[in-house]
């Protein structure tokens, strides 16, 4: 097998991120030394974020698979059968490294990323979350991030018609150099009617959909994605690809016009990668061949060499395998659109891709090799330097505040307490009128039309947590974004995550990654939620500093009737408060310890499994019967913050609260301590006791905390502030630091 | 009656807003950009999105599509028109409307619930208001600012042709409760011959009680009601000034 390209030196393999070990494998696998072109393909499909070699072997661990499961991991996106024909397809994305680079498109390119992953199944996208990690807001660079990474979700979610529902941001200075733009979005699609990524039908024509393709984001996925920052980061500037939601508007309308008919075979996304991933891992995935020739790639400038075509991550492009014959009516269907349509090679049986640019062949390569042939490593693990000291912490040495209120305002301002209503009303939340509750609530809530149904969707993450106990904190994340879905009165049906760590070759950053993974498996064991999709971001290092483990957990939930969605403001006076799960005294890895006196350290809080399945099945009991008016997952900040959003959150005027306190505890424990497994319901005195009797039944802890009533929150003798200054120091706190 | 929803390029409440009218019980067709055909339709509604990417100015390029020719001559005739957002923006880049819709004071994109106020009542599209009457209404736009010279902005006043306008929610038209900055806190204006009418808020996302409130659904009502009944006539005027 030759090509008429010369061979190239070990020294050009260095160069694209290859080791010498992998280059002599990837040799010795196609029986002679790659040309420029090939070395190029190789070294994406190889690179870390293609190909998953330093995770594959832990990920397998994971629970996938589950009766309502029509797609596990393997695709573009997971999917999970809701009844009534349909089904959700989602998943959740890092575009972390080109967010820090260059944040408006980093982020506008990583929302119409997942966006092509889900629409590429078939599925109607409706609605978008985002889980954001920034640096803390006194680092000069950080301002301009938010701003850049939030215009960028924006103007790219606003433009093409899907609604940014919710997310997270969190605040902390070990982001500073490496910030965290991870993006989901969940479509809905007939149950039927799931597109996939396999080629089949040898013969069949390769057609390329969309925009042109130009020189941007050569090299995004292997340069960019899976190596560490240093201070030559911003020369990788023009690795960083470039959004345009108009034309992605456009190839949504056509792809799900198209999909309607019987012409698609398969179809993929060209991200990462570009043409080179999508041409093999279709053609791979079918057992098949595929040739290509350039000549007929639809390009936006002259000049370019096949291998800036094939590595190329021009945005908003599609590759599809049709059926033989209906080459004229795919192409018609995108040329309505205004769209870019081309048949560009056919599907064979040699099992190579083969690729062709002025009548020469440039590539001839085994498709096996690419798309299967990276190393799996297994490496080294150890526990970081330091863990066992991190988590001591000796609470007599830490002084009880002076002013609760005082402090209790302070933290309501903290910018990872604040409301981020600076952030979500830079979003369309409302496109396609299927929002039910938006932003700012435990999750979102968006109605499924034709149903009764509902989807609940929540996304979270204390990175925190996961410093101190990585196993801990990941299986945090799955059981609080689980319980924010029961709290908006969903059933939790699947999970997906996208997993940000360190330098995998350090074994400290490989320890915390296998002690995530194990907790994100027994946690969606016990809850019995299949994870169906991911992502892994690994080099999140910026001069050799990682960042804090960061396993993000997106959680999608179903409601039979959407009429039992539930918000987390109280509703009205006279109302009781009730807490279900118990208070310990954990202060450890605490929103209040790190804000208030400046401590990270100690173990977060304590998981029961069994204990959070039963505070879970009370809460989604309770709001069966239609007991409950308002629910709340206690989380950053615990119970007096948590009661305080009961408060202020809502829409209205803000309501007041009489609560009585029971410590047994340290008081700032009881206020601020974040103990697992707890939830503040509000419900009419009338069915209290039935509340009672549900938790007694399930051996739930059930207190009664108070009533809402007047305009001030008062807690027992510590407390005494008026709603509308907990209001304003919580409402307020982000845009003045955005905008002061 | 029947209505008919432009789509363009770009166009991202067009779906709503047939959705919005089927919840209403009214019958509604999609109307296509390349097309020049009407469909014989009673009203058009031109919706929010952003047309052909909005790139170069809001509904600057719309303006010269196939569909919008139409559109023109359609309302030349007296025939409703009601566009919503970038529905509004395209209404005047058209010339169908006066004055312009420039970026938000604040720069940026905004979603928000805001409460305006109905101004006239004797116009085919807020008939089914009364008079004075808050509304609490979605917006969600960028260039949302609407400007227009003084003696436009006069002449609209003297002709009673602003319909809407931000206001708090006792129904004051303070600076505080205008969220982007739009002159004399107008939402929303007809045309002299009260035929085309353009505004900013998304009724279409305001009808349904599950999905954003119901406050909305008059627009539509009172265009049913004045093809079916004929023309509301004046209830009372709202007093002059903010």
């Amino acid at each position: 097998m030759t090509t008429t390209l010369p061979p190239v030196t070990a020294a050009q393999a260095t160069e694209h991120g290859l080791t010498p070990d992998e280059f002599r494998r990837f040799c010795d696998a196609i029986g002679r030394v790659p040309n420029l072109v090939e070395l190029g393909i190789c070294s994406v499909m190889w690179s870390e974020h293609c190909s998953y070699k330093s995770s594959r072997a832990v990920l397998r661990g994971l629970p996938t698979t589950g009766p309502r499961v029509l797609q596990g991991p393997g695709e573009n996106a997971g999917a999970i059968a809701i009844g009534d024909g349909l089904a959700v397809v989602f998943k959740i994305e890092s575009h972390n490294h080109p967010s820090y680079i260059e944040p408006y498109q980093g982020a506008a390119t990583g929302v119409g990323g997942i966006l092509r992953d889900v629409f590429t199944m078939g599925a109607r996208p409706i609605a978008n979350l985002n889980s954001l990690r920034f640096g803390s807001l006194d680092h000069p660079r950080t301002r301009y991030l938010v701003g850049g990474v939030v215009s960028g979700i924006g103007g790219y979610g606003n433009c093409v018609g899907v609604p940014t529902v919710g997310g997270e941001i969190y605040f902390d200075k070990a982001y500073n150099e490496n910030i965290l733009v991870n993006a989901f979005t969940l479509g809905l699609v007939r149950a039927d009617r799931i597109f996939r990524a396999k080629a089949a039908g040898v013969g069949n024509p390769v057609i390329y959909v969309g925009s042109k393709t130009g020189r941007d984001g050569i090299h995004g996925a292997s340069l960019l994605a899976s190596a560490e920052f240093d201070e030559t980061s911003d020369q990788k500037r023009p690795t960083v690809q470039v959004g345009d939601p108009f034309t992605e508007k456009l190839l949504i309308e056509a792809c799900l016009e198209l999909m309607e008919k019987d012409f698609v075979i398969a179809i993929q996304d060209m991200g990462a990668a570009g043409l080179t991933s999508s041409s093999v891992e279709m053609a791979a995935s079918g057992g098949l061949g595929i040739s290509i020739d350039l000549d007929q790639v639809p390009k936006r400038e002259t000049n370019l060499t096949p291998y800036e075509i094939l590595l190329s991550e021009s945005q908003e492009r599609m590759l599809i395998i049709a059926r033989a014959g209906a080459e004229q009516a795919v192409m018609d269907i995108f040329r309505k659109w205004d769209l870019d349509a081309e048949v560009i090679g056919t599907l064979t049986d040699d099992g190579l891709i083969r690729v062709r640019a002025g009548g020469q062949e440039v590539v001839q390569l085994p498709l096996d090799p690419l798309a299967h042939g990276a190393p799996v490593y297994e490496r080294p693990y150890a526990p970081p330097a330091g863990q066992d000291e991190l988590q001591r912490l000796d609470l007599a040495q830490i002084p009880l505040p002076g002013d609760y209120g005082q402090t209790l305002l302070r933290l309501l301002a903290t910018p990872n307490i604040a409301s981020k209503r600076w952030v979500f009303r830079q979003y369309d939340s409302l496109v396609g009128s299927n929002t039910v509750v938006g932003p700012g609530s435990d999750a979102a809530v968006m109605r499924v039309k034709g149903t009764t149904k509902a989807i609940a969707l929540s996304v979270d993450c204390n990175s925190r947590y996961c410093l101190l106990d990585p196993y801990v904190g990941a299986m945090t994340a799955v059981v609080e974004s689980a319980r924010n879905v029961v709290c908006s009165g969903g059933e939790p049906l699947g999970v997906t995550n996208c997993l940000n760590f360190g330098n995998p070759e350090k074994p400290e950053i490989m320890w915390q990654f296998r002690e995530a993974v194990r907790g994100l498996s027994d946690a969606c064991n016990a809850l019995g939620v299949p994870i169906v999709s991911g992502n892994v971001s690994f080099y999140n290092e910026t001069d050799g500093r990682s960042i804090p483990p960061t396993p993000t957990v997106a959680m999608v939930g179903l409601l039979a009737d959407v009429s039992q969605h539930t918000t987390q403001w109280f509703k009205g006076e006279g109302d009781v408060i009730v807490l279900l799960g118990r208070t310990r005294e954990e202060l450890g890895g605490s929103e209040y310890l790190a804000a208030v006196r400046d401590v990270v350290r100690g173990t977060p809080p304590w998981i029961d499994l069994s204990v959070e399945m039963q505070v879970q099945h009370v809460c989604t009991q309770a709001i069966r019967e239609g007991l409950v008016r308002s629910a709340h997952d206690c989380a950053e900040g615990g119970l007096a913050v948590a009661v305080a959003e009961c408060c202020i959150a809502g829409p209205g005027e803000p309501l007041g609260a009489e609560i009585e306190i029971e410590a047994d505890i340290r008081p700032d424990a009881w206020l601020f301590g974040e103990s697992q497994s707890r939830i503040v319901l509000s419900l009419r005195k009338k069915y209290v006791n039935r509340l009672r009797d549900l938790a007694r039944d399930a051996d739930v802890s059930c207190t009664v905390l108070g009533e809402v009533r007047g305009r001030r929150l008062r807690i027992g003798g510590l407390v005494d502030v008026s709603a509308a200054d907990l209001r304003s120091a919580w409402a307020d706190a982000l845009a003045q630091q955005m905008e002061g | 009656m029947r209505w008919g929803v432009v789509t363009f390029p770009g166009s991202l409440d067009d779906a709503d807003a047939l959705h919005a009218l089927e919840a209403l019980g009214e019958p509604a067709v999609a109307l296509w950009h390349k097309d020049r055909s009407l469909q014989g339709v009673d009203c058009v509604v031109l919706p929010g999105g952003f047309s052909y990417g909005d790139y170069l100015r809001a509904g600057a390029l719309a303006r010269f599509s196939p569909v919008m020719e139409s559109v023109v001559g359609f309302a030349a005739a007296g025939g409703l028109v009601l566009g919503i957002c970038n529905g509004f923006q395209v209404l005047c880049e058209s010339g169908l409307l006066p004055g312009a819709l420039i970026r938000n004071r604040s720069l940026s994109f905004i979603c928000t619930t805001v409460h305006c106020r109905v101004e006239e009542t004797d116009t085919p599209f807020t008939g089914a208001y009364g008079h004075a009457e808050v509304l609490a209404l979605p917006i969600k736009h960028g260039e949302g600012c609407y400007v227009a010279d003084p003696a436009t902005l006069q002449a609209l006043e003297d002709d009673r042709q602003v319909l809407l306008r931000y206001v708090d929610a006792a129904g004051r038209a303070t600076e505080a409760a205008n969220p982007n900055g739009s002159l004399r806190n107008i939402a929303g204006i007809t045309n002299a011959t009260r035929n085309v009418f353009g505004l900013m808020p998304h009724p279409e996302h305001a009808c349904e009680a599950l999905c954003g409130g119901v406050d909305g659904a008059g627009f539509f009502r009172s265009v049913r009601a004045t093809l079916t009944d004929g023309l509301p006539t004046r209830t009372a005027s709202v007093p002059p000034g903010l």
